[in-house]
């Protein structure tokens, strides 16, 4: 192209439309890349999760009146050491022959009669959760080993853009907590001790501290 | 403790127990725990970096919760106390996908929102716009065979709160799953289309550039109903399960 009434920077433009070097073609039309959507992000449960999210029978993740079914108890607590009383607390666990009610747990079923597992508390009373449940036994490594008896948690509430995770474990179990993988892959003892509960009344306590001194050990899943 | 401990992570099998395992969304592509401009979390989010957990057997099972969390009605929010809500009647429906594009069937998909007015029926919502006599807000559907989900409801209103001066929520529909894993639960929010409130608002302005998109639901003329309701499509995608290779004694060969 010639046409002498047009800029320099026009008359100039390169005509061989060469790629610029280094950089692949793309487009040959088939995927090769393994396939893969954005995930959803997540966003705060808000102030009102008391409407979704309210279940009569939450917190029980086994029924009233399960022999030997105990209580999960504890505080959360803000950076400030106030309560949050608008929280909700999620737990998962194994039963006490360390088996999950889950297809994927490739041993097979779990075999106590009613137990769901899971159970949901809100922290209405005083910013106390309460969990009615059977202690888990405990559960294989993957690794040919066990891990302790535990209890992963997830807590939402207004001002967590996403649920923070962390696990329960429990204080008379002392042999088995410290062959854990998970407890020993943490810095020190102050560290594992946010996550240990200790035996009370009809069952076990543990508070957790979002923020402050003794913040709790939260994990990315 | 000082954040976030170094190590390897383990095998997710041995010969015994073959577990999937889920794929990490790359931090610029999730919400953050905290938020400068969103004010509650400054003493909410944790201040330590999270410590990684390899994912074994308690995370990658999860409750199995379905048709049993149900009740009739639930899948229509515009029906309740024998009446009919006031609003704009909408129809949302979508598919709850996991990262590899599979359908999550069977799932639990459980909804709440403020009404046409942007009132919540809550105690703690106080503000001066009308509650709805036939309206509580929630709602619960199961994922159909492949991964559907549908419910019919108003189209909520903004509303004020205290975040900052003059402060309104986009119109927003909360949503919870759960998927199959714990891993996959999600709680999060889904958004209208050409909200004008969305550049001031730090919920949504937390979520990384790059995935707000993924937030916001599209408008739908092929499924709306005629003279009836407006549509919204919203797909939800959970996390997939991890396609990194790892050894195992079984491949699934039969000799």
């Amino acid at each position: 192209m010639t046409i002498e009434h047009l800029s320099a920077q026009v008359r100039a433009a390169n005509e061989g439309n060469d790629r610029v070097p280094g950089i692949p073609r793309r487009g040959s039309g088939f995927l090769d890349e393994p396939f893969q959507l954005g995930t959803t992000p997540s966003a705060t449960v808000g102030p009102y999760l008391a409407i979704g999210l309210t279940w009569a029978d939450g917190p029980y993740a086994v029924a009233a009146g399960t022999p030997g079914a105990i209580w999960l108890r504890g505080r959360v607590v803000d950076g400030n050491g106030d309560v949050v009383p608008d929280a909700m607390v999620e737990t998962w666990q194994a039963d006490p022959d360390g088996r999950f009610p889950h297809p994927d747990d490739p041993r097979g079923a779990v075999t106590v009669p009613g137990f769901r597992g899971f159970a949901r508390s809100d922290t209405l009373d005083g910013g106390q959760y309460a969990v009615h449940t059977l202690k888990p036994g405990p559960v294989p490594d993957g690794a040919g080993g066990l891990q302790a008896p535990h209890v992963d948690v997830s807590v939402f509430a207004r001002g967590l853009l996403d649920r923070v995770v962390t696990r329960i474990y429990f204080a008379d179990e002392a042999e088995a907590n410290a062959a854990d993988p998970v407890l020993a892959a943490l810095p020190d003892d102050a560290s594992r001790a946010t996550l240990v509960a200790r035996p009370a009344g009809d069952g076990y306590v543990l508070d957790i501290h979002l923020q402050g001194d003794d913040e709790t050990v939260f994990f990315a899943v | 403790m000082t954040g976030t401990t170094p190590r390897e992570p383990r095998p997710a099998s041995d010969s015994t127990l073959v577990l999937p395992r889920y794929l990490r969304e790359a931090p610029e592509r999730r919400t953050p725990l905290g938020y400068p401009g969103y004010r509650s979390t400054a003493l909410r989010a944790p201040l330590r970096a999270p410590v990684d957990l390899p994912h074994r057997l308690t995370e990658v099972t999860g409750p199995v919760l379905g048709e049993d969390r149900v009740r009739p009605g639930d899948a229509d929010l515009t029906l309740r106390a024998g009446g009919e809500a006031q609003g704009q009647r909408i129809i949302v429906f979508g598919r709850v996908l996991d990262s590899d594009g599979r359908p999550v069937p069977d799932a639990l998909v459980e909804v709440w929102q403020a009404n046409a007015a942007g009132r919540y029926r809550h105690v703690v919502d106080n503000w001066p716009a009308p509650l709805d006599p036939h309206f509580d807000g929630l709602g619960r559907v199961v994922t159909d065979s492949l991964g559907r989900y549908e419910f019919t409801t108003i189209k909520p209103g903004s509303y004020p709160w205290g975040n900052h001066h003059n402060a309104w929520r986009p119109a927003h529909i909360h949503f919870s799953l759960f998927g199959t894993a714990f891993t996959q639960r999600l709680v999060t929010q889904m958004y209208f289309p050409g909200d004008p409130l969305f550049w001031q608002d730090p919920i949504f302005n937390a979520i990384p550039p790059s995935a707000r998109h993924r937030a916001i639901s599209t408008f739908e003329l092929d499924r709306t109903q005629d003279n009836w309701a407006l549509a919204y499509q919203w797909d939800i995608v959970l996390r997939g399960r991890d396609q990194t290779p790892f050894e195992t004694d079984d491949d699934g060969d039969v000799a």
